[in-house]
């Protein structure tokens, strides 16, 4: 089991509460398209990725950002049992998605600069430390249950 | 890895925007990554980590001056990185591995700092550039 220390419990939480979680999960997954673009191989079914533009604007893009994040805020609520709580969707992400677990934590790192854009000075290095243990425990439940 | 023209241009204006920062971004990306990566330490027992040290203010500059001098030459990096190349492969030797927490390190605090610059156009650019950074400095290991 993770242990969360109190500082990196409030840290967490505490950001969490102030992310625009629809904003966020948006501008994450579309920079993940646009930096990484090798993942769109996942999405031949949002239509058009054809530039960061189009990739920003696309609905698809936006609506499964907000998707995927939502889903990362079950990670926040339940710290202290995140491989159980992912269990499912890491079923689902082996046997019917096929993504490689790589592709999470190169979300998780994207997710990370998008916290940091917004939140700025008031991302500290002790707030990168806690999210960035988040992120990769996360990834790490999502990929516990690959086969 | 294959940095286009527009990529070169984003890291030239990127480097230009940052300008006489660049060491203060360094700097900070040592203690972030310290901080966030503490396995990253193990390179430096020699150093006082504690904030504010003088060590790792002077290091974070001499590494920002690479970047820079990487940005300014970005049509041959492994030209302007050679010697810094030889001494990473002989002498410092630095696990690979650890070029990436860098670089994801330097683009919190370019986030952090100044997020307007980094459109997500310019973090693909930076991020690739960062990339081409460690390869070359990984390039002679073996």
């Amino acid at each position: 089991m993770v242990h969360w220390t109190a500082e990196e419990k409030q840290l967490i939480t505490g950001l969490w509460g102030r992310v625009n979680v629809e904003e966020c999960g948006a501008e994450a997954l579309a920079r993940l398209l646009i930096v990484y673009p090798w993942t769109q191989r996942f999405f031949a079914s949002f239509g058009n990725l054809s530039s960061p533009t189009a990739i920003i604007g696309n609905p698809k893009v936006q609506a499964h950002g907000k998707k995927v994040l939502t889903s990362f805020g079950d990670a926040v609520k339940n710290l202290d049992n995140i491989k159980k709580c992912f269990a499912p969707l890491s079923k689902l992400h082996c046997e019917k998605l096929h993504v490689d677990p790589e592709n999470f934590r190169l979300l998780g790192d994207i997710l990370i600069i998008v916290l940091a854009a917004h939140f700025g000075k008031e991302f500290t290095p002790a707030c990168q430390a806690a999210w960035q243990k988040v992120v990769h425990v996360v990834a790490h439940a999502l990929a516990h249950e690959y086969h | 890895m294959v940095l286009s023209p527009a990529d070169k241009s984003n890291v030239k204006a990127a480097f230009g925007k940052i300008g006489g920062q660049a060491d203060e971004y360094g700097a900070e990306a040592l203690e972030r990554m310290f901080v966030t990566y503490p396995q990253t330490k193990t390179y430096f027992p020699h150093f006082d980590l504690s904030k504010g040290s003088a060590q790792v203010k002077a290091h974070g500059k001499k590494v920002a001056a690479a970047l820079v001098e990487a940005a300014n030459h970005v049509d041959d990096i492994a030209g302007a990185l050679s010697k810094l190349s030889d001494l990473h492969a002989q002498k410092l030797r630095v696990d690979p591995v650890n070029f990436k927490l860098l670089g994801q390190c330097f683009l919190v605090v370019v986030a952090c700092h100044n997020p307007a610059l980094l459109t997500p156009e310019v973090h693909a650019s930076l991020d690739k550039f960062l990339c081409a950074v460690g390869t070359v400095l990984t390039a002679k290991y073996r």
